[in-house]
């Protein structure tokens, strides 16, 4: 018995000894939370970097609600958006915010024999499902635009986000510009209130339920999508063209964005003019604060975004994000400049 | 009883017997179910990488758990330090001192209740507790809540198999001048050595699997555990973080992760349960 | 001081000590209902007894409501209940009663190895395995069948109420089945064979003698197996599916306490949603430690009884 008792105390004691003396040692921690719609290339940059430098970046896809309160209670360094915040919100709370990487949200489906990009959905139809207008795939409006698909007499099961969402405020935001009576029911908006459906957390949750229930529809960042196979949606953009999600309608509806005259930044991608544009493009933004507490962590954080920008283009392009212009990458720099101080003194040189 | 006819009660009996058996093989079929599952999905998931590498992002190749394995034996660890003692020393007190007092009444009914609550309730707990206060997760706080629900397992084991030490031991030790606590620890403590062990090993086994009360400790992290005062991986939060996403190298990751905690929570389970039938009986 | 008296300090410094252990155990309940009470404070001040009647559940208007919450509490422990306890006491019947002893003591053993499985392992096997079976081939014959009843209806799946109540099932089963055994195996063989002896078939014998012999202890059994299944997370969390509504379909997804809990408590960072997520745990606590309390006296009524009649 004092034998078990004394290697157990040594243990122990290493433990606790090793916590104490090894954070003297510990790599630089940035944290990080908000939404899940750059999940899919934030995680790939988080790792090279890590990789590379060393500095570990921790970031919680807890959604875009999530990452906004978050930021504002300052219980993690950057929060991550994509629903944008208006300027004088921005200003009320302390924060710049800045575009990190756009995208495209696709609505998925999972209906037996319809393939990838092989449901046609006009725009009434795409809403009238949400709205819980059209409950079976077999309906006549969506026959209507898919007179080669044999869709089956399965009722519609939808999935939306659980959590605030700007992948939510995108989507509905598109909803809502092309159909009056979704206007009327629901609005657009993190959080709407769903005439029917269930809910998920996160993308990759709504991701998971398509995956799983048969004869559902959801909506996602392209990326989720493509990586699991999902069959995402034929859609009709502004100019009336029948489009696919792929990285140069994203980067043709993306192009549209006037960003020097954007307040903060402030954009929005949706239903953009132009034969091949995307009509459910956005961006997603980082959220950070003008006064910085601690000079180190500003200055790390900034390294980490200089990194991104100069160095994963290709990986956003590879995984079919549109990495944001060099010239708005050169405001954004000269922002991060102008506003964001800490003890006084400008952290970004 | 109404008087019924033979052949009506016989038939009675005969169907209940009939009934019975797949109603007995439905525990069976489902635990080898599970089990089979458990092993095919998993099995896959466990090679070297998974042992040794850290996690990475979804639809990248490679990468393992190493970081949640190392985590989840470091928090175990820890709480097993923190809750033996007290439950051992708490048990000796019910055995020893506590027969008829009623703090041991007390004691008792508490500690059934303690071991009833919701394992969630005891996360929210601590969470309240460490992590509202220190202001972040922590690898410690998930040890603490740990350690709260070995706790009452220990204490009980402890008392039983103490109370299982003929008085005769006892009396003998003290006959011989040797005060209290000595007689406890050297004499009582080396008789009942093995069911000791085995109660901890119990109270191991139980808490290896739990995850609900490191979700709002612990948390969990893509990175090595560098110290136990950040989020800390470990197995089970990163099963459900992984069985929840859509991403099938990490469903996979899951199983691997799965088949580990169950091997080694069955492993212990039935190596302690049946130590412990083997102590009972020669007692 | 004499070796007498320092013997005697030790002694006592031994007893205090170990029973300053033993009252960590009360420090901790009480701590808990302290915790849960601090910090549900701003949500009980806010919604009052409302609610637990109040199925809103909005936390982006700051709305909560407990109601669908305990509904799928309540409605996904008594399918486990009704399916489990009937199932428990043949099992255990025939455990006791009429396996050869061998199989008794395979079956027992498996029955035990099945309470040892983690929560979080029936998770991933319930949704992974058993909700594809249920969405396949289950809910379609039940709704083929029996779906004039509302219970039902709806599109079929695979997650949701039912299967969550069948994996809680799964999950209470072996715990109430060891204990009955228990109390079965305790009932005084020269009842049983009395019984015999008048010509009473094993079936007779169990029902009239051997279950009346042990009801109490059965029913203590099925208390705390109740109090088990309120709080249970992992397993519930993975397929229950998530919902804030209170639906009459059973296909249809729901949430109970623990999983809302585990959803949505780390997410929570606005200071009412997140008190009203701790007014939740308060609630499932103080519900676990009623069944807890109801099964003890029973029981302890029980042996008191017991000790009168002999």
């Amino acid at each position: 018995m004092r034998g078990v008792r004394k290697s157990v105390l040594a243990i122990a004691a290493l433990a606790l000894v090793g916590s104490l003396v090894v954070p003297a040692m510990a790599a630089k921690t940035l944290n990080g939370a908000g939404a899940t719609f750059p999940e899919p290339i934030y995680s790939v940059w988080m790792h090279k970097y890590n990789e590379l430098k060393g500095v570990r970046v921790n970031y919680q896809g807890i959604g875009s609600s999530g990452g906004q309160r978050q930021i504002k209670a300052k219980t993690v360094d950057f929060g991550g958006s994509d629903a944008p915040m208006k300027g004088p919100d921005l200003r009320e709370a302390g924060l710049i915010q800045f575009p990190m990487v756009i995208g495209g949200v696709v609505p998925i489906v999972n209906v037996q024999g319809v393939g990838p990009g092989e449901l046609k959905l006009t725009n009434e139809a795409l809403a009238a499902i949400f709205a819980g207008e059209i409950t079976f795939w077999d309906d006549e409006a969506i026959k209507a635009t898919n007179p080669d698909l044999a869709l089956p007499n399965e009722p519609i099961t939808v999935v939306h986000r659980a959590d605030g969402s700007g992948t939510t405020w995108i989507f509905t935001n598109f909803l809502d510009k092309v159909s009056a009576s979704w206007h009327e029911k629901a609005g657009f908006g993190k959080v709407v209130p769903w005439p029917v459906g269930v809910g998920a957390k996160g993308n990759p949750g709504v991701a998971a339920y398509v995956q799983r229930v048969n004869g559902s529809v959801g909506y996602v960042e392209f990326a989720f999508a493509k990586q699991n196979d999902l069959s995402y949606v034929t859609l009709k953009n502004h100019a009336g063209e029948w489009v696919q999600p792929t990285i140069e309608s994203f980067q043709e509806a993306a192009a549209n964005a006037d960003w020097v005259n954007s307040d903060s930044y402030y954009l929005v991608l949706t239903d953009q003019p132009g034969d091949g544009s995307w009509p459910i493009a956005g961006a997603t933004f980082i959220l950070i604060h003008k006064d910085q507490p601690d000079a180190a962590t500003a200055k790390a954080m900034f390294e980490f975004f200089d990194w991104c920008y100069d160095h994963g283009d290709e990986m956003a392009m590879a995984k079919d994000y549109v990495p944001v212009p060099d010239n708005v990458v050169g405001m954004v720099r000269a922002t991060w400049g102008l506003e964001v101080t800490s003890g006084g003194k400008a952290v970004y040189k | 009883m109404r008087p019924r006819s033979h052949t009506a009660r016989r038939l009675a009996d005969r169907s209940a017997r009939i009934v019975m058996v797949p109603a007995a093989l439905i525990g069976l079929t489902v635990l080898a179910w599970i089990l089979w599952e458990v092993i095919a999905r998993g099995a896959g998931a466990l090679n070297a990488s998974f042992f040794t590498e850290l996690p990475t992002p979804p639809g990248m190749e490679g990468g393992g758990l190493a970081n949640a394995i190392v985590g989840t034996l470091l928090m175990t660890v820890l709480a097993t330090v923190i809750g033996t003692p007290v439950g051992l020393l708490a048990g000796i007190y019910l055995a020893e001192f506590g027969t008829t007092s009623r703090l041991a009444t007390a004691v008792r009914f508490t500690t059934n209740l303690l071991m009833g609550t919701p394992s969630i309730i005891i996360g929210i707990f601590v969470y309240a507790l460490i992590v509202l206060r220190t202001g972040h997760f922590s690898g410690w706080a998930g040890a603490v809540s740990l350690a709260i629900l070995m706790l009452p397992v220990v204490l009980r084991t402890t008392e039983d198999m103490l109370n299982l030490v003929p008085d005769e031991l006892r009396e003998s030790a003290l006959a011989l001048g040797a005060p209290r606590w000595r007689a406890t620890v050297t004499v009582i403590f080396r008789a009942a050595k093995t069911g000791l062990v085995t109660g901890i090993l119990l109270a191991v086994a139980r808490v290896s699997g739990e995850t609900a009360p490191l979700l709002f400790t612990a948390l969990n992290s893509f990175y090595w555990p560098e110290t136990i005062n950040e989020p800390t991986a470990n197995l089970t939060v990163t099963i459900f973080n992984y069985a929840m996403s859509p991403y099938a190298d990490w469903q996979q990751k899951a199983w691997g992760a799965s088949l580990l905690i169950t091997v080694g929570v069955l492993f212990v389970a039935v190596l302690s349960r049946f130590v412990l039938k083997e102590r009972k009986s020669r007692a | 001081m004499s070796k007498a008296a320092s013997q005697s300090r030790a002694d006592w410094t031994f007893k205090v000590i170990t029973a300053a252990c033993a009252l960590v155990v009360i420090v901790l309940m009480g701590g808990i209902l302290v915790e849960l009470l601090r910090n549900s404070g701003m949500s009980i001040r806010q919604f009052g007894f409302g609610f637990l009647t109040s199925t809103e559940w909005n936390p982006y208007a700051g709305e909560f409501g407990a109601a669908s919450s305990i509904f799928g509490t309540v409605v996904s422990t008594a399918i486990a209940m009704l399916l489990a306890v009937p199932l428990s006491l043949i099992i255990a019947i025939y455990l006791v009663e009429v396996a050869h002893p061998k199989a008794s003591r395979i079956i027992g053993g498996g029955i035990e190895l099945l309470a040892a499985v983690p929560s979080i392992i029936y998770g991933m096997w319930g949704l992974f395995v058993f909700a594809a079976l249920m969405q396949e081939h289950v809910q379609p014959w039940l709704g083929k069948y029996f779906g004039f009843l509302p219970l039902f209806q709806g599109p079929p799946m695979g997650i949701g109420m039912l299967t969550a109540g069948l994996i809680l099932t799964l999950m209470v089963l072996p715990f109430i089945t060891a204990v009955t055994r228990d109390v079965l195996q305790m009932v005084p063989p020269v009842l049983k064979e009395s019984a015999h002896g008048v010509g009473a078939t094993m079936w007779e014998a169990t029902r009239h003698i051997a279950l009346k012999y042990g009801r109490r202890g059965i029913v203590g059994a099925v208390f705390l197996g109740f109090g088990r299944a309120l709080g249970e997370t992992m397993a519930v969390t993975f397929v229950i599916g998530n919902s804030h509504r209170i639906s009459s379909s059973l296909f249809d997804a729901g949430n109970t306490i623990a999983s809302s809990l585990a959803n949505e408590f780390n997410e929570a960072s606005e200071p009412i949603y997140l008190s009203s997520l701790f007014e939740l745990a308060l609630v499932l606590f103080l519900l676990t430690l009623l069944f807890q309390t109801a099964a003890h006296f029973w029981v302890s009524r029980m042996q008191r009884q017991e000790a009168g009649d002999r």
